[in-house]
Parts: structure tokens; C-alpha cells; sequence
């Protein structure tokens, strides 16, 4: 009766409204991933050496890893922050699906955390001498690789919201769902550098996409409701 | 006979058949059987630990891990969660409100979620009355932690729904919002509203309306805790 | 349908009872097929014209390492159950089988290591399946992480069950993602184990000790449950029977 009123669509934009504008208010945590970002890709240059044709042959690889740890990083805030306020509760208590709210979340999440890094990888890539012909396959793994990398990672967000300094723990369930798309980012990369085609690496981050559009917020939800037992 | 149960039965805003929760191997409570109808305040006492918390997120449907049955309009909770949602306000023992947001925002996208939605102009009215007029577009972070639950009952008062469910809402609150509160609640149970809350705070304004609830610390004795062999798990 | 047969098959109580019959049997089965096993294969059968007498570690590593995955699936069914009919024995199962599947996963990588010596020359080889076993342990941890870090028992058990399904979607999406990986990055390499060319003097030897370690691993089980059973429902009537009874003696 009353469900036909409801405004899921309204909710959502609200919600995404909301997590922009406390990313906006609180920039020093927002831009924390990106500076650690910039901080690993320019470790390795230091660490390895700093020869034009070595750093061109490991630049995807050395972007990838550190886009995967900066969102890593960004991950542990994306429900604590709600459940030390006690607002996670209100979500859960919305008469809105919980998987949409949870996708408005993630949306967020990747909108402040995915996209700085999307913008970010350019430069990184050409400091550490990245082959041109090879920026298109970066830029585009990033852009189908970074909201995967949210909605996964958003499942071991979820798990650990209740647990005391859950960060290792979270590294622990993310990273073997990282595997597959990092293997796949830098396979793009990397075929790119030897002037192949590498559309079949972005069609299997297309279709992994997809499968985490649909699947991540329903296990994420899940997972919300689960642990809000304590 | 038959006629005036079914009447009974459909007034019930919700039912609660004997319920019982364990949280790390404590029963908080057992068999506890709970009638609420509109216009009804229903006060939980105990002492600290004794589960008012745990049993009024179960109340709220947060809390999923428990025995027996909470029924909703007469019907199994879980079947009817979206309504049961669009009529119940929870004010938890954490405000909800974010320091970054001014009041205004905070109201606003708590309502939203809530599929509520006002006019700022509605809006300002109820921070004036919960005395945070001048306020309303000062970062929460600026303000003390009983401004935040202040803020929150403002999202209260703002609020159609007909169930609240309250844990300790006098808490850190002054004299001058005591009985704004105590007030309010009364004009809601005036309006065929119903509350769940858990609160040490004697109502006079609203004795005649009040059922109280103590919740008992359980011993752990032997005799309590062996259970029958054939126990569902929830 | 009337489910009353299906929670009874996950009562506790039902299976300490049933458990406690079959589990001499079942220890002396597997004893007995581990024996034959293993001295067939590494006594009797005839050294790899390739490998010589290295290959033999094959009776123990492909028995672990295909234990290591059944176990994992095994648990994703567990924590279904879990999830879907909240059946106490299931959550207990997915539960005792954790650290026993991280244990064979970590004997297979192990064991791989030490024959990846001799065939390759050194301990450690990108080699896909190797690398996928090395996730599958992170996997593992995981889940006993999980299970450590929530104190509630049916919250940890959902949490649990929840994690177990989201790394069986995610098992072979690793394994094929691995498997391309390796491909590009070193062409082709040694395979560690190419079943059709085994002759039937090492097949039959093998087979025998992944029966074998099917029943060890079934055994180890049940005793990790029986315990986890009595601890779980150490306040019901019967486990306090037991217990009395077990005093006395």
C-alpha cells in the first residue's frame, strides 16, 4: 500500500548528496588515499632505480598497486565513520532497500576516492616514464577497475564495521578480491606497452563490473544486517 | 468471542510473544510477552546490563537474533518490514547526526532516508523549539553533545510516524528540554501515537497513560541456563 | 514439505550420537587406505623416467591440495545451510573445517615448494596453480580471522557463512584470472600434474591416497565437531549427561 510512495530514487541521491558534501567538509581525510598514492608510486623509483627504460616496463604495475592501496586504505571509513555516529542504524532502519542505500555509498565512495585516483594516474604514469600508446589502457582499467575495487572492497568494509581496529582484517578479506582485477588492470597495461590490443582484458573488468554491480550491494546489505547484531 | 479477539488482536500496534535473547552466552531476558497499542507508552526499566538496549533493538527490528515472535499489525515482523519502517522512528543511544552537517542537513537527510520530507521552513521551526534557533546553519561539530540529541529530537518531533522507540532520550539533556520532551511525548500519545522507550525519568505528566517494563538481571544459575534438548536456534 | 528430517539430520545432539559409531570404524578405514597408499606409492611404483624418484611427492601433495579446495566449496554449502535453514551443525561444520583446510592448503604449498626443487630448481615458481593455492590460504585466513574477531557466536556464524560464499564466487575468477596471468607472463610452463599420461602403476597408488585423505580429513572433522558440540551446547541437558557420566568414570 504505502510502499508504492516510497522514493528509493530520492533516498539515493540524498544520500550520495551527503557523503560528497562530508568529503568536501573534512578534505584533509578525503585527499589522505590520493597523497599515499602519490607517496608509494614515487617509493618505487627510490627503491628499484630510477632507469627510463626499467620504470617503463613496471609503471602499470607500480600505478595499479598503488591505486589498490589507496583504496585499501580509503575502505576502513566507509561504514565506521556511520556506525560510530550511530547513523548506520538509521540506514538499516530505512524503509528504502538496503542494497540501494548501500550502492549510494559505494557510489560516493568511488566518486571521492576512485576518480582522484583516475585523475591522478596521468601523472603518475609519466613520471615513472609510462609508454604513450599505453595511457588510454591505464586510464580506461582505472575506470572500469576503481568502482570494482569500492563495491568488493565494500563487503569487507561492511564485515568488520563492529570489530576493534578491523584494518588488518579488512586487508585480509579484500585483497583475494583484488586479485583478479589488479591481474587484469595490469595485463591491460602491460599489452598496451607491447602495442597489442588489450580489449579483451577491459571486457573481462566490463563483465566483473557487472557481476559486482549486482552482486556486492545485495552481500553488502547482508552483511550490514548481520553484524548490526553485534 | 471470537469477533472481539480478532478486534483485539488488529488494534495491537505490536505484539511481542515470547521473546528471548542471549548475547555471549547471557540470557538478557526470556519469555517476555509485550502488547502495545496506539496511544500506549510503554517505559523499560532495569539496571545497566540487564538488555533494555538489545531488547529495544530487537524492537526496532536491528536486531535479528532472538526467540519467539514480534508481530507487526498482526502480522510476522519479517513479512512486513517496509511498513513496519515507514511508521517507526528509533532514537538510539548514538544520536545520528553527522558534525560536519549543520542541524538543517542533518534533519534533511534523515528524514530523506526515512522517506519523510520538509520544508526548511518546517524545519527551522522545530530547532526553534528544541531552543537551537540560531543554530541551524553551524556545523553539529561546534556543538555539545546535548545539542547533537537535540538535533535529533527535532528529526523527532518533525516525524509523522506512529511507533517511536527511544533509548534514554532525557539523557544529556537540561531541565527546559525535560519537559519539552515530556511534553512532546504526551501530545504524541494524544494523537493515538504509540512509545517504546527506555528511560529512569518518572513521567508525571503522563501517569495514566504509562505501562512499565523492568527488565530482571538474570542469575546465572545452573537451573536457568540448562536448556530442553529440542531448541531451534532462533 | 515438512522439513522436520532435514533439522533433525542437523540436530547436535542426532550426530554426537551417530558421529561417536562410525568414527572408529572410519579412523581405522582411513589408517589402513593411508598405509596402502602411501608404501604403494612410495615403495612399489616405478620411478618417472623425467622425475626419478621426485615425482613421488605427488601422493601427498595432489591428495592436500585437492582436499584444500573440496573444503572450501564444502564450507560455502555449510554456510547456505547457515544462512537458509539457520542449522546450528552447519555453522559448527563450516567453523571446524577452517583451520583444517588452511592446513591441507598450506601442506600443498609446502609440498609443492619442496618438489618444485628438484623439477624447476628452485622453491618457489610463479606457477598458477602454486599462486592460486597461496590466495586460497589468504582465503582461508580470512575466514578464521573473521570468526576470531566477532564475539557473538550467531553473528560470527552468518558473518562467516557470508564471507565463505563471497570467496566461492570468487574462487574461480581467481583461478582463470591466474591462469591468463601466467600464460602472458612466462608462455608455457611444467605442469605439476597431467592425469591422462599418468601410467596406471602411479594412478592407481595416487587415487588410493586421495581416498585416503578424504576419510583422514572426514575423521579429524567429526572430532573437531564432537568437541565443538560440546562446547556449543554445554548447557543443555544431554551434553550435561555426558559430561556427569564421563566424571564418574
Amino acid at each position: 500500500m504505502s510502499a508504492a510512495s516510497l522514493e528509493g530514487s530520492k533516498a539515493f541521491v540524498e544520500l550520495v548528496k551527503r557523503d560528497l558534501v562530508l568529503a568536501f567538509r573534512t578534505p584533509g581525510q578525503t585527499l589522505n588515499p590520493v597523497a599515499f598514492y602519490l607517496m608509494v608510486a614515487s617509493l618505487f623509483p627510490l627503491g628499484i632505480a630510477p632507469e627510463k627504460e626499467l620504470l617503463s616496463q613496471l609503471a602499470g604495475g607500480i600505478v595499479w598497486i598503488g591505486a589498490l592501496l589507496a583504496v585499501l586504505l580509503s575502505l576502513d571509513s566507509l561504514f565506521r565513520s556511520d556506525q560510530d555516529d550511530g547513523s548506520l542504524d538509521q540506514l538499516l532502519l530505512s524503509p528504502h532497500p538496503l542494497p540501494l542505500l548501500v550502492l549510494a555509498k559505494i557510489s560516493a565512495h568511488w566518486l571521492t576516492t576512485g576518480v582522484a585516483l583516475i585523475v591522478m594516474a596521468p601523472l603518475l604514469a609519466l613520471m615513472l616514464h609510462l609508454p604513450t600508446q599505453a595511457f588510454p589502457a591505464l586510464m580506461l582499467s582505472l575506470l572500469l577497475g576503481t568502482p570494482l575495487m569500492s563495491l568488493a572492497g565494500g563487503i569487507g568494509a561492511a564485515l568488520t564495521v563492529r570489530v576493534q581496529r578491523g584494518g588488518i582484517l579488512l586487508t585480509l578479506l579484500s585483497l583475494p578480491l583484488y586479485i583478479p582485477v589488479l591481474i587484469f588492470g595490469t595485463g591491460a597495461v602491460q599489452t598496451a606497452v607491447e602495442g597489442m590490443s588489450y580489449s579483451g582484458h577491459l571486457l573481462w573488468m566490463a563483465a566483473l563490473l557487472m557481476l559486482g554491480l549486482c552482486l556486492a550491494p545485495l552481500a553488502i546489505a547482508a552483511s550490514l544486517r548481520i553484524v548490526a547484531d553485534g | 468471542m471470537h469477533l472481539t479477539d480478532r478486534f483485539l488482536r488488529d488494534n495491537d500496534l505490536l505484539e511481542v510473544a515470547k521473546l528471548g535473547c542471549e548475547r555471549d552466552d547471557r540470557v538478557l531476558f526470556s519469555n517476555l510477552s509485550i502488547q502495545l497499542s496506539p496511544g500506549e507508552l510503554l517505559q523499560i526499566e532495569g539496571c545497566n546490563g540487564a538488555g533494555k538496549t538489545t531488547l529495544l533493538r530487537v524492537l526496532a527490528g536491528l536486531s535479528g537474533d532472538y526467540r519467539g515472535q514480534v508481530l507487526w499489525r498482526g502480522q510476522k515482523l519479517s513479512r512486513v518490514y517496509a511498513d513496519f519502517r515507514l511508521s517507526t522512528f528509533y532514537f538510539g543511544h548514538k544520536p545520528a547526526v553527522k558534525t560536519e552537517l549543520t542541524p538543517v542537513e542533518n534533519i534533511l537527510w534523515r528524514s530523506r532516508l526515512r522517506n519523510e520530507s520538509y520544508t526548511d521552513q518546517f524545519v527551522f521551526s522545530a530547532l526553534e523549539q528544541v531552543n537551537l534557533a540560531g543554530y541551524e546553519d553551524i556545523p553539529c561539530g561546534q556543538l555539545s553533545a546535548g545539542q547533537h540529541r537535540r538535533v535529533a529530537l527535532a528529526d523527532l518531533a518533525l516525524s509523522a510516524t506512529p511507533l517511536w522507540i527511544l533509548d534514554e532520550p532525557f539523557t544529556a539533556i537540561d531541565v527546559d528540554g525535560v519537559g519539552w520532551l515530556e511534553q512532546l511525548l504526551a501530545r504524541h500519545i494524544e494523537n493515538e501515537g504509540s512509545v517504546i522507550m527506555t528511560s529512569h525519568q518518572s513521567l508525571s505528566k503522563l501517569s495514566d497513560r504509562v505501562r512499565k517494563l523492568r527488565l530482571e538481571n538474570f542469575r546465572v544459575s545452573d537451573e536457568d541456563e540448562i536448556h530442553d534438548d529440542s531448541e531451534a536456534w532462533l | 514439505m515438512n522439513w522436520t528430517f532435514f533439522h533433525k539430520l542437523g540436530s547436535p545432539k542426532w550426530f554426537y550420537e551417530i558421529s561417536g559409531k562410525w568414527l572408529p570404524w572410519l579412523a581405522i578405514l582411513a589408517a589402513l587406505l593411508m598405509a596402502s597408499g602411501l608404501i604403494w606409492g612410495l615403495m612399489f611404483t616405478p620411478p618417472d623416467y623425467l622425475q626419478g624418484n621426485s615425482y613421488r611427492i605427488i601422493f601427498l601433495h595432489v591428495p592436500t591440495a585437492f582436499l584444500a579446495q573440496a573444503i572450501y566449496v564444502m564450507m560455502a554449502c555449510a554456510g547456505v545451510v547457515t544462512l537458509v535453514w539457520k542449522m546450528k551443525l552447519a555453522d559448527m561444520a563450516l567453523k571446524c573445517c577452517a583451520p583444517i583446510g588452511a592446513s591441507f592448503c598450506l601442506l600443498a604449498l609446502v609440498t609443492g615448494a619442496i618438489w618444485g626443487k628438484p623439477t624447476w630448481g628452485t622453491w618457489w615458481v610463479w606457477d598458477a596453480r602454486l599462486t592460486s593455492m597461496l590466495i586460497l590460504l589468504f582465503l582461508y585466513m580470512g575466514v578464521i580471522a573473521l570468526r576470531g574477531a566477532i564475539r557473538n557466536t550467531n553473528t560470527a556464524a552468518k558473518a562467516c557463512a557470508i564471507l565463505t560464499l563471497v570467496g566461492v564466487i570468487n574462487i574461480p575468477i581467481i583461478k582463470f584470472s591466474v591462469q591468463w596471468w601466467n600464460t602472458l607472463h612466462q608462455g608455457a610452463t611444467l605442469k605439476l600434474t597431467e592425469k591422462p599420461s599418468m601410467a596406471p602403476e602411479m594412478l592407481w597408488p595416487l587415487l588410493i591416497s586421495i581416498a585416503a585423505f578424504y576419510l583422514f580429513f572426514t575423521v579429524v572433522l567429526i572430532l573437531r565437531l564432537r568437541t565443538e558440540i560440546l562446547d556449543r551446547e554445554r548447557r543443555t541437558k544431554w551434553v550435561h549427561k555426558i559430561v556427569a557420566a564421563g566424571a564418574g568414570n
